[in-house]
C-alpha cells in the first residue's frame, strides 16, 4: 500500500518535472529560510480570515438577492410578518431562518470581517513599531495600507447592502458625505446612487463592488503583498547570528509550512467558535430600512468607528467660499481619513527623509531602539483610539452613567492633548528600557543578593552576562538591539560588584 | 398562574369599581360624598397626604421648588410613577429613576394594588386626566407583534433602541431599558409620557396599537430573540467590536505565541 502510494507520488512528481522543469525551483523555494517569531504570524491572521471571508461570502452570494424591489414578508420570522421590505432584506431573513446553516455562515462571515480588519491593524502596528517598512520593503508597506483602506471599504459595503434599519442609517450618512464634496459632490452621488438618495440601483451596485470589484482588488493586492514578502525574504529580529547579511530561521518545508497550516486551522477554529457562540448583527431585530424610523445606538462596525467619532467630535463649522458652502462633515468625514491614510502611506518616506537613513534593512528594531518612531506611532494610535471611542459616546455614556456632552468635550480636548502626551511618555519609556538593557550588559543582571564590602557598605551582587575580568570587574557587552534577559540569576556568583 | 389570575381579577374588580365611581363622580362632583367609591377615594387621600403632599401640595396644586402640580396627570401617571418606584421621591432633588417600589405600593401584592388604585382614584377624582386601562396583564398584550414592531421603531426606538436596550437623550437623561416594565407600566408610560418621553394619547396610538407595541417589546426582551447565540447585550456593533478584539484577536495572538514557542 505504502509502496504503491510512494511510487505514484514519485511518478506524478517526475511527470511534472519533465514537463515544467520544476524540481530546481521547488527545491530552492522549499529551502527558503523563514525567521521565526510569534508576531510574524499576525499577518497570517488577516490572510486566513480573508480566505474564510471569500468562502463564506460565496455561500452567502448564492442566496442573497441584491434587489431594492419592495415585497411583503411572508416567511417564518414572526416579528416581521406582513412588513414591507426590500427583496435584499427579505433574502437576508431567508438566509438567517430558512437556508441551511445560513445564520451560521452569516455570523462566520461577519466575525471574519471584524477579525480580518482587526488583524490587519495589529499586523500593521507590528510592522510599524519594528521598522519593517524600511528599504527595501516600502512597496510591501504601501500595499498593506491599501489593503487596510480597501478592507474597511469592503466591510462597509457588505454591512450596508443588507438594507436593514441600522445600516440604512449609515448609508444615509455616506450619501450626505458624498453630497458634501465641493464642486463634484452631486456628480459623485449620482455615480454611486444613480440619482436621488436612495434610488433603486444602489444595492446592486454595492453588491457588485462587494463581491466582485473590491475582493478582486484585495486578492491582487494580497498576492503582491505576500509575493513581495516571499521574494524579498522576511526580516528578522536581531539575535545570535542574525545580521543584515544572514537569515536565521526555519526552512519553508516542513518547518514553516507546518506552522502556517496550523495557524490557518486555528484561525478557522476561532472564527467558527465565535460564529457559533456569539450572535452578530441580528438584522432581523433591527427591522427593514424605513426613512422615517431611527434608533439609538446607531454604530458602524468597529473599523468605521473612527469616522463616526470624527463626525461626533467635529463642531458644526461650515466654511463659506463666496456663494459656496462647504458643509462641516466634509472635513472630518472625507478629508480627515484621507489625510490619516496619506500619512500612514507616506511614513516610510517621511522617516527616511528626516533621518537620512537610506540603507537597506533586513534586521528589525525593537520598539525601544527607535524612541522617536515609537513615540510617533503611539501618538497616531492614541489619536485613532480617541476618534474610535468617540464613535461610541452614546453607548459609553449610558453604560457608565456619564453625561454624553462631557464625553464629547473630553474627546475634543483629548484629541488635542493626549497624542502629544503619548509621544513624550512613550519616548521616555523607550529611553528608560534601553538604559535598563545597557545597564544589564555593562554591569550585570541583578541578583537580589546583598553583600557587605570591607568598608561596611552593602552592594547588590550582579552577574554580568559577559563574565568578569581578573580583577573581578564585569566585562561590558555591546548592546546590539537584541533581547536582554533581565531575570535575576538564580545562583548568584559573586563576580564584580558595583557601589551604589 | 391561578394566583396571578386571581390578582388580575382583583385589580380588574377594583378598576371597574373605580371606573364606575369616576363615571358617577364627574357630572356632579359636589355630591361625590355619597357615591360608592368614596371610601376608596378617602383612602387615596390619606395615602396622598402621607406620602405625596410634601412635594405635590394640598389638592394636587404642587409645591414651589419641590414638585409639580398633579392636576390633570391622571391615574395613569400615578400608576406608572408609583408602581415603578419612581414616586414617592426620597428627596426633591432626586431624579425619578425606576426603583423597587415602596412596599405599600408594590404592584405584586394585593395591598399594593389596592393602595395604587386608591391613590389613583383620589387623583382622578380631584384632578382628572388619562386613566389606567381597564384590562390588565395578558389582556394588554396585542396579537400583531410585527405591526407592533413597526410602530415601535417609528415611535419608540429613537429613544429606547431597536429592542429596548435604552439610549441617551443628552443632559444626563437616559431613556431606560425596557427589560422589566410590566404591560400595565408600559401602557401607562405611553399614556402619561414621563419626564422627557412624549405622551402617546389614544389619538397618536390607538389602544390596539399600544397593545401591539407591548407585545413586540415583550417578544424581543432579554434573550427572547437570540437564534445566533449570546446577544452581547444586543447593543449592536459596539459590543461586537469589543468581542472581535477581546475574544477573537486575543485568542489568535495566544495561538501564534503557542505555535511560535514550539519547533
Ligand atoms: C420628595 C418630593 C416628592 C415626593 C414625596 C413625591 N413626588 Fe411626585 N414628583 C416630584 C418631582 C420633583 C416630580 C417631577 C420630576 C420628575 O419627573 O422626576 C414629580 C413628578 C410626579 C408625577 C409626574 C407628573 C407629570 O407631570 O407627569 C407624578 C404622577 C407624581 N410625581 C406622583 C407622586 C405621588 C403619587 C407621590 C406620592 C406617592 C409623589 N409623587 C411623591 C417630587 C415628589
Ligand atoms: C423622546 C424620547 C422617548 C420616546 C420617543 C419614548 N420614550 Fe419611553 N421613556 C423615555 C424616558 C426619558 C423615560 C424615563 C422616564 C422617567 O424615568 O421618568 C421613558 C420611560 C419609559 C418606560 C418606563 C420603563 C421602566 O422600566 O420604568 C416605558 C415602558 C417606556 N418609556 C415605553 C415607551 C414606548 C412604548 C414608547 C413608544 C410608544 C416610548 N417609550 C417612547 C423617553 C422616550
Ligand atoms: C474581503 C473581505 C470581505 C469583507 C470585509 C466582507 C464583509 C461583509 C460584511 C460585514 C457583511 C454583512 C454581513 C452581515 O451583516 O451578516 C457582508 C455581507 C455579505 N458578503 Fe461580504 N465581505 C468580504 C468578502 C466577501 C466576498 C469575497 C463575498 C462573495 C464572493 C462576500 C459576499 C457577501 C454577501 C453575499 C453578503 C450579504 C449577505 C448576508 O450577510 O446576509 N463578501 N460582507
Amino acid at each position: 500500500m505504502g509502496l504503491v502510494a510512494r511510487s505514484l507520488a514519485r511518478g506524478t512528481a517526475n511527470a511534472f518535472d519533465r514537463r515544467f522543469k520544476a524540481a530546481g525551483a521547488v527545491r530552492r523555494q522549499a529551502s527558503h529560510v523563514f525567521p521565526k517569531h510569534h508576531s510574524f504570524f499576525w499577518g497570517e491572521f488577516a490572510l486566513y480570515s480573508f480566505a474564510v471571508l471569500v468562502l463564506s461570502g460565496v455561500y452567502l452570494a448564492l442566496f442573497f438577492v441584491p434587489d431594492t424591489t419592495e415585497v411583503v414578508y411572508r416567511g417564518p420570522f414572526e416579528p416581521a410578518q406582513g412588513l414591507y421590505m426590500s427583496r435584499a432584506y427579505e433574502s437576508v431573513l431567508a438566509l438567517s431562518f430558512e437556508v441551511r446553516a445560513g445564520l451560521f455562515v452569516r455570523q462566520l462571515h461577519h466575525w471574519a470581517a471584524l477579525v480580518f480588519v482587526a488583524a490587519m491593524i495589529l499586523h500593521m502596528a507590528r510592522n510599524y513599531f519594528t521598522g519593517a517598512f524600511r528599504r527595501p520593503r516600502e512597496l510591501t508597506w504601501l500595499g498593506g495600507v491599501a489593503l487596510l483602506a480597501l478592507g474597511i471599504f469592503e466591510g462597509y459595503l457588505g454591512y450596508s447592502m443588507l438594507d436593514d434599519l441600522l445600516s440604512g442609517l449609515g448609508v444615509r450618512i455616506f450619501s450626505g458625505l458624498l453630497l458634501s464634496v465641493p464642486l463634484v459632490g452631486t456628480w459623485l452621488h449620482w455615480l454611486v446612487f444613480g440619482g436621488e438618495f436612495f434610488g433603486d440601483i444602489w444595492i446592486s451596485r454595492f453588491f457588485v463592488a462587494h463581491v466582485f470589484l473590491v475582493p478582486g482588488l484585495l486578492i491582487a493586492l494580497i498576492g503582491m503583498h505576500v509575493g513581495l514578502v516571499w521574494f524579498q525574504k522576511h526580516t528578522q529580529f536581531p539575535g545570535p547570528g542574525a545580521r543584515e547579511d544572514t537569515v536565521v530561521g526555519e526552512r519553508a518545508m516542513p518547518g514553516f509550512a507546518s506552522n502556517t497550516v496550523a495557524n490557518g486551522v486555528c484561525v478557522l477554529a476561532v472564527l467558527g467558535l465565535m460564529a457559533g457562540i456569539f450572535q452578530i448583527n441580528p438584522v432581523f431585530l433591527w427591522g427593514p430600512y424605513v426613512p422615517s424610523q431611527v434608533s439609538t445606538y446607531i454604530q458602524p462596525d468597529f473599523y468605521a468607528g473612527f469616522l463616526i467619532g470624527g463626525l461626533r467630535l467635529w463642531p458644526r463649522w461650515e466654511i463659506h467660499l463666496g456663494a459656496y458652502t462647504v458643509p462641516a462633515p466634509f472635513w472630518v468625514g472625507l478629508v480627515l481619513p484621507l489625510v490619516m491614510f496619506a500619512l500612514l502611506a507616506a511614513y516610510p518616506f517621511l522617516e527616511r527623509f528626516s533621518t537620512g537613513d537610506r540603507a537597506a534593512h533586513q534586521v528589525l528594531q525593537r520598539p525601544r531602539d527607535n524612541p522617536t518612531r515609537t513615540g510617533i506611532g503611539a501618538m497616531g494610535l492614541v489619536f485613532w483610539g480617541i476618534l474610535f471611542l468617540s464613535g461610541a459616546t452614546d453607548v459609553l455614556a449610558a453604560s457608565f452613567d456619564v453625561p454624553f456632552e462631557l464625553l464629547v468635550w473630553a474627546g475634543r480636548i483629548g484629541l488635542l492633548v493626549l497624542p502629544p502626551l503619548a509621544y513624550v511618555v512613550v519616548r521616555r519609556i523607550c529611553v528608560g528600557l534601553q538604559r535598563a538593557d545597557r545597564d544589564v550588559l555593562e554591569r550585570g543582571v541583578r541578583t537580589g543578593v546583598l553583600q557587605a564590602r570591607p568598608d561596611g557598605v552593602y552592594v547588590e551582587v550582579r552577574r554580568p552576562p559577559g563574565g568578569a575580568d581578573r580583577q573581578g570587574r564585569p566585562i561590558p557587552l555591546e548592546y546590539g538591539g537584541a533581547r536582554v534577559d533581565h531575570r535575576p540569576a538564580t545562583s548568584p556568583e559573586p563576580v564584580g560588584e558595583e557601589p551604589r | 398562574m391561578t394566583r396571578r389570575l386571581r390578582h388580575g381579577l382583583l385589580v380588574l374588580a377594583a378598576l371597574v369599581a373605580l371606573g364606575g365611581a369616576y363615571a358617577l363622580l364627574v357630572p356632579a362632583p359636589q355630591t361625590a360624598g355619597a357615591q360608592p367609591g368614596q371610601a376608596q377615594i378617602d383612602q387615596g387621600r390619606a395615602l396622598y397626604e402621607r406620602a405625596c403632599i410634601s412635594c405635590h401640595g394640598a389638592n394636587l396644586q404642587g409645591a414651589p421648588g419641590r414638585g409639580p402640580g398633579l392636576v390633570g396627570v391622571g391615574d395613569a401617571a400615578v400608576y406608572f410613577q408609583v408602581s415603578t418606584g419612581r414616586m414617592p421621591l426620597a428627596r426633591a432633588e432626586d431624579r425619578g429613576y425606576r426603583k423597587v417600589p415602596a412596599p405599600e405600593f408594590d404592584p405584586d401584592t394585593d395591598q399594593g394594588r389596592a393602595n395604587l388604585a386608591a391613590l389613583g382614584a383620589y387623583i382622578e377624582a380631584t384632578g382628572g386626566g388619562p386613566e389606567v386601562p381597564a384590562e390588565t396583564g395578558p389582556e394588554l398584550i396585542g396579537s400583531d407583534v410585527a405591526h407592533g414592531g413597526e410602530l415601535y421603531r417609528l415611535n419608540c426606538a429613537s429613544c429606547h433602541q431597536f429592542t429596548g436596550r435604552g439610549g441617551i437623550l443628552g443632559a444626563g437623561r437616559y431613556p431606560p431599558r425596557l427589560d422589566v416594565a410590566t404591560p400595565e407600566q408600559m401602557y401607562t408610560a405611553m399614556l402619561s409620557g414621563p419626564m422627557a418621553m412624549p405622551v402617546f394619547g389614544d389619538k397618536q396610538l390607538t389602544p390596539e396599537e399600544k397593545k401591539d407595541i407591548i407585545a413586540y417589546v415583550l417578544s424581543v426582551r432579554g434573550r427572547n430573540q437570540a437564534p445566533g447565540g449570546f446577544t452581547l447585550g444586543e447593543l449592536g456593533p459596539t459590543t461586537e467590536g469589543l468581542v472581535a478584539f477581546v475574544v477573537g484577536l486575543v485568542a489568535l495572538i495566544g495561538v501564534a505565541a503557542w505555535i511560535g514557542a514550539r519547533s
